[in-house]
């Protein structure tokens, strides 16, 4: 390898590159510029403009830093994805830290760092890059959690992540370095020369499934969730539940993907994870009166329903007829689908919510169909969304997961997901049900709703949109996903 | 006839309407009202005109079809690319079907025009868009367009039934949802079983693949598969004991949502048994129709028992359509072609009556606010003209000869009756409990002294109501004694049905002699079973006169 990297390994990254720059801009910013508009600008700009670092390694794929990250469609496709919540959790938390009276410039750095460690994340081909992405993006996140400093809560948020993550983290590092004992080498594409039934390597990739299964809050490894979920600043809520989870998620396929003992060995414990997770959340979903505890609780039965597609992906990977491309694209679509979801959801939550997010119980969205039709209107279509029902793009998510999880024969654990499908429909009707048909309170029926400012209608809008089109035109996006280099080997 | 993607616009005209409606303003009640009127009326009229005319009589296959590929969805076995398609078509089946529902959306919006107090604007969209996701699962030929229109039809009811209904709406509201979406997500899994082994989820292909050996389900997969789907049908419809979300539904809702859970909700889960189980499954629908039917038969006489002893006139009538549901379940599941005529025109005609049973339920309920049948009594002294509407829907929905009731109810027991005759003879009795749940509550309604003082003053029917009853009086009247119209054009729909279920004797079964045809004793249906399309058709037509 060269002392200096070359022009087109900087340009593969080029992505990360304007996310960290920009961070580190906004930090400078921060003494010099006191307008929080301008904050703001400069930070979805550079959100933005790692998107738009994309168009090099869309025409020139290939790997970067002789291996250690790969510009590939499938990275590429996460790099959109990590983008485009960071511009939504951006445009949404401006008025968020305003009433608040939180600082913004450290704020949006914080979530270029976290949205740059993800983008590594999800490109990393070699374990201890990935290592070093995953604790990017982790070590922004603690901050996050905690970033409401006066809110008790949000301390114990920011205390119980960062303490259960980084035991989580020391799972994953332990797990490299055994596999690294067996194969000699962290790259995994190097990996698949390796003998499949060393002990020492099941167990490697058991602790880096462990490690992995944290972040991306899969039972039994969940129960931080929605402590930290709730106690978090919403605006950050919004971000992990659809980035982090992403990108730990992108990792754990590339591993799949390139690592052939992991198939083999993982088919079992994905399908345990599945259905542990599935019930975890939605069981515990059922009891909750807390909206915000009720969507992190429903984003854990979600990660249950991607690890369905996992378990698929092990079997459809040794048909060689089909292959394991439609399992790719079910969880990518489903990823994609989640995040616009989540994030909207999220937004107008934190925006509902009112000065020191009081209102997030049931009883105060009593009545919000008469009071603000709009904002019910989209938060009930979020909410179907994540039910699962048609034309919204929720559905074909889980109809792509169905889908996969059928062709690969799996039908026991289809039923379980269908079953929980049911269990789900009950809460998030409950909501809906809340602000339709409840009539307010006096207390609340007197107070006029404040308006929501022009920032998160935007992200509104988008997220709205997007939940739509992709509900009926979703051929485009899976066209992409389904296709044969989706991860440049 | 005009050229272009009619059953398309049949669809999503009310989509348009309610679209349309959202930019009035919301206090602007008089107009919301006019437009949605305006809008179902115009697509009862286009339904009537373009599926009659576009549905010739004596026709076999789908009409009207449109075919578009949707959704891609990337290889699959040797073909290279599958894709979801945007199919629809109608046949003799669906045509009345979906002419049911837009006549029904036009009654329903006509008798909310007063009754509907808060978020009138609302209330109509809601209405409307029911009627596309009706319209929509009873012209579906791509099972997953079918599931799709399925499960967005349940949002709107939802809605109807949670806000507009009565005093327990939200509990019944969520029973109603929770119950169909149990039912229809397995059939989700159920729909992509029969995906991966296909490739596809056009229905003519599957069945096309099916009837040509290409597709072979073995005897436990055929099973599940059965299931997975009936089970969703039978929620729907429902079939006794997945019937108890139906009461709580049917009681809580408003007159409208009502009117349209008896009269086209319900059919959705009998269309699906006629339409998906039977032609794809028939080796598992012939085993499990014994059992079946007894559901059935249970179902017609549990519901009429209970139905006997109901204090509250509205679940009386909710109970009468157990009763008169399970009547459609074991028509079906006779395999006879007469029976499956029967169950085809008792599903029109239950729509109608019971319909009108609602809509009547409804005006009285405006007039008194109660369903308790003792709060009612001699009502025929103040609403003379309510109760001789009362007694001729009652009567046409107890199965009087001439009404509609009767032609169904009478079609349904003659081709049971050749297959099995001591289904007919256990069913029959249904019949005779029908007349008496729905005289005895008559009599306790409208006859006798007025107990009650308030019951003195209560004004008869409106212009509006007058309408609205007359129309369901006389389309009752002309489906009893007019009814070939309807059984010579859903004849060959339903003959196809039953040569659907045919398979070609698989490879490694011993080609056994078919089991001889029970004796036949009409020469109509002797002609039904054995002649030629055209002999077909006339003997149906002429059984419909008898």
């Amino acid at each position: 390898m060269p002392a200096f990297p070359n022009t087109s390994d900087l340009l593969r990254v080029l992505p990360e590159l304007i996310w960290c720059g920009f961070g580190a801009l906004l930090m400078l910013l921060q003494p010099l510029v006191k307008s929080r508009q301008v904050l703001t600008t400069v930070a979805v700009i550079g959100a933005l403009g790692g998107i738009v670092g994309n168009f090099y390694a869309v025409h020139n794929p290939g790997a970067a830093f002789g291996g250690l990250v790969a510009a590939d469609p499938f990275s590429i496709f996460f790099s959109h994805l990590v983008g485009l919540v960071a511009v939504l959790v951006i445009l949404g938390a401006d008025s968020y830290l305003r009433r608040e009276g939180l600082a913004d410039a450290e704020f949006y750095a914080l979530v270029l760092f976290a949205t740059a460690g993800m983008g590594v994340l999800a490109s990393a081909q070699e374990l201890l890059t990935a290592f070093i992405g995953l604790e990017m993006s982790s070590i922004s996140s603690y901050i996050l959690a905690g970033y409401r400093r006066d809110a008790l809560k949000s301390g114990e948020s920011s205390m119980k992540y960062f303490l259960l993550g980084s035991f989580a983290t020391a799972f994953f590092l332990y797990g490299i370095a055994l596999v690294y004992g067996v194969t000699g080498t962290t790259n995994l594409l190097k990996m698949d020369s390796a003998e499949p039934t060393s002990t020492l390597l099941k167990l490697g990739l058991a602790l880096i499934l462990i490690g992995l299964g944290f972040k991306v809050a899969a039972a039994p490894f969940q129960i931080w969730t929605p402590d930290v979920y709730e106690g978090a600043p919403t605006p950050v809520t919004a971000l992990f539940s659809a980035g982090p989870k992403a990108a730990a998620f992108a990792l754990l396929l590339r591993i799949f993907a390139d690592v052939h003992a992991a198939t083999q060995f993982w088919f079992w414990a994905f399908w345990i994870l599945a259905a542990l997770t599935m019930f975890a959340g939605n069981l515990g979903a059922l009891l909750q009166t807390n909206v915000k505890r009720l969507l992190a609780y429903s984003s854990i039965a979600h990660a249950g329903y991607i690890l369905v597609a996992f378990a698929a992906v092990t079997t459809l990977a040794k048909d060689p007829e089909i292959g394991a491309g439609p399992a790719y694209a079910a969880i990518l679509f489903y990823l994609l689908t989640y995040a616009l979801v989540k994030v909207g959801a999220f937004t107008i939550v934190s925006q509902y919510g009112g000065a020191g997010e009081k209102h997030l119980q049931f009883d105060d969205f009593a009545g919000l169909g008469e009071r603000q039709p709009w904002v019910a209107a989209l938060l009930s279509l979020f909410l179907l969304s994540l039910l699962g029902l048609p034309v919204t793009a929720g559905f074909l998510g889980k109809f792509y997961i169905f889908k996969v999880a059928v062709d690969s024969h799996l039908i026991w654990l289809a039923v379980l997901m269908a079953v929980n499908s049911i269990v789900g429909a009950y809460y998030y009707v409950r909501l809906i049900v809340v602000m339709y048909m409840r009539e307010p309170s006096a207390e609340l029926a007197a107070t006029v709703p404040a308006r929501f400012p022009l920032s998160v209608n935007v992200v509104l809008a988008i997220t709205a949109f997007g939940t739509i089109f992709l509900g009926l035109f979703p051929s485009k996006t899976l066209n992409y996903l389904l296709q044969a280099n989706l991860l440049n080997r | 006839m005009p050229a272009g993607p009619l059953l398309s616009i049949l669809i999503f005209l009310p989509a348009l309407g309610a679209l349309a409606l959202l930019f009035l303003r919301s206090d602007d009640h008089e107009w919301i009202r006019r437009l949605a009127f305006a809008v179902s009326l115009a697509e009862f009229i286009l339904s009537l005109w373009w599926l009659l005319r576009g549905v010739p009589l004596g026709g076999t296959g789908y009409k009207l079809e449109e075919f578009h590929q949707w959704i891609a969805l990337g290889p699959h076995g040797s073909a290279p690319q599958t894709f979801i398609n945007y199919h629809l078509g109608a046949d003799g089946i669906s045509l009345f079907l979906v002419i049911l529902t837009t006549f029904l959306t036009v009654v329903s919006i006509l008798c909310s025009w007063n009754s509907i107090g808060k978020r009138v604007k609302e209330f109509f969209v809601m209405l409307l868009m029911l009627e596309v996701g009706v319209v929509g699962v009873f012209l579906s030929l791509d099972l997953f367009l079918f599931f799709l229109f399925w499960e967005v039809m349940l949002i709107p009811m939802y809605f109807l039934i949670g806000i507009w209904g009565h005093e327990r709406r939200i509990y019944a509201a969520v029973k109603f949802v929770l119950y169909t979406m149990a039912g229809s997500i397995l059939m989700l899994v159920g729909i992509l079983w029969l995906y991966n082994a296909t490739g596809t989820f056009d229905l003519p292909s599957i069945q096309r693949a099916l009837q040509d050996g290409t597709l072979i389900l073995s005897r436990g997969t055929e099973t599940l598969l059965f299931l997975a789907f009936f089970v969703a049908f039978a929620i729907k419809v429902p079939l006794f004991p997945f019937h108890t979300w139906l009461p709580d539904a049917h009681v809580e809702a408003p007159t409208a949502g009502s009117v349209m859970l008896a009269g086209v909700l319900l059919k959705m889960g009998t269309y699906g048994m006629i339409r998906f189980c039977l032609p794809l499954f028939p080796d598992a629908s012939r085993r499990f129709a014994p059992a079946i039917a007894v559901l059935a038969i249970i179902g017609i006489i549990y519901g009429a028992l209970v139905a006997l002893v109901q204090p509250n006139l509205k679940k009386l009538v909710a109970y009468s359509s157990v009763s008169h549901l399970g009547f459609v379940v074991l028509g079906i599941f006779a395999f006879h072609i007469v029976s499956i005529q029967g169950a085809v025109f008792q599903m029109l005609a239950h729509g109608v009556s019971t319909g009108g049973l609602f809509l009547l339920v409804g005006m009285l309920y405006d007039r008194r606010h109660t369903f308790e049948i003792s709060q009612f009594g001699g009502l025929s002294t103040p609403l003379p003209r309510l109760a001789a509407f009362f007694l001729f829907v009652a009567l046409s929905s107890l199965g009087l000869p001439m009404l509609n009731g009767f032609v169904g109810e009478f079609l349904i027991l003659l081709g049971t009756y050749q297959v099995h005759w001591s289904w007919a003879a256990w069913a029959a009795t249904g019949v005779i409990l029908s007349a008496c749940y729905l005289l005895w509550s008559y009599q306790r309604v409208f006859f006798g002294e007025i107990t009650v003082e308030k019951n003195k003053s209560l004004p008869d029917v409106s212009v509006r109501e007058r309408w609205i009853l007359a129309s369901i009086a006389v389309i009752t009247l002309w489906m009893g004694i007019g009814s070939t119209f309807i059984t010579g054009r859903t004849a060959n729909a339903s003959q196809s049905v039953l040569d659907q279920m045919v398979r070609p004797p698989r490879a490694y079964e011993a080609v056994a002699p078919a089991k001889p045809m029970p004796t036949v004793l009409l020469p109509a249906t002797v002609a039904a079973s054995q002649g030629s399309a055209t002999q077909k058709q006339i003997s149906i037509e002429r059984l419909g006169t008898r």
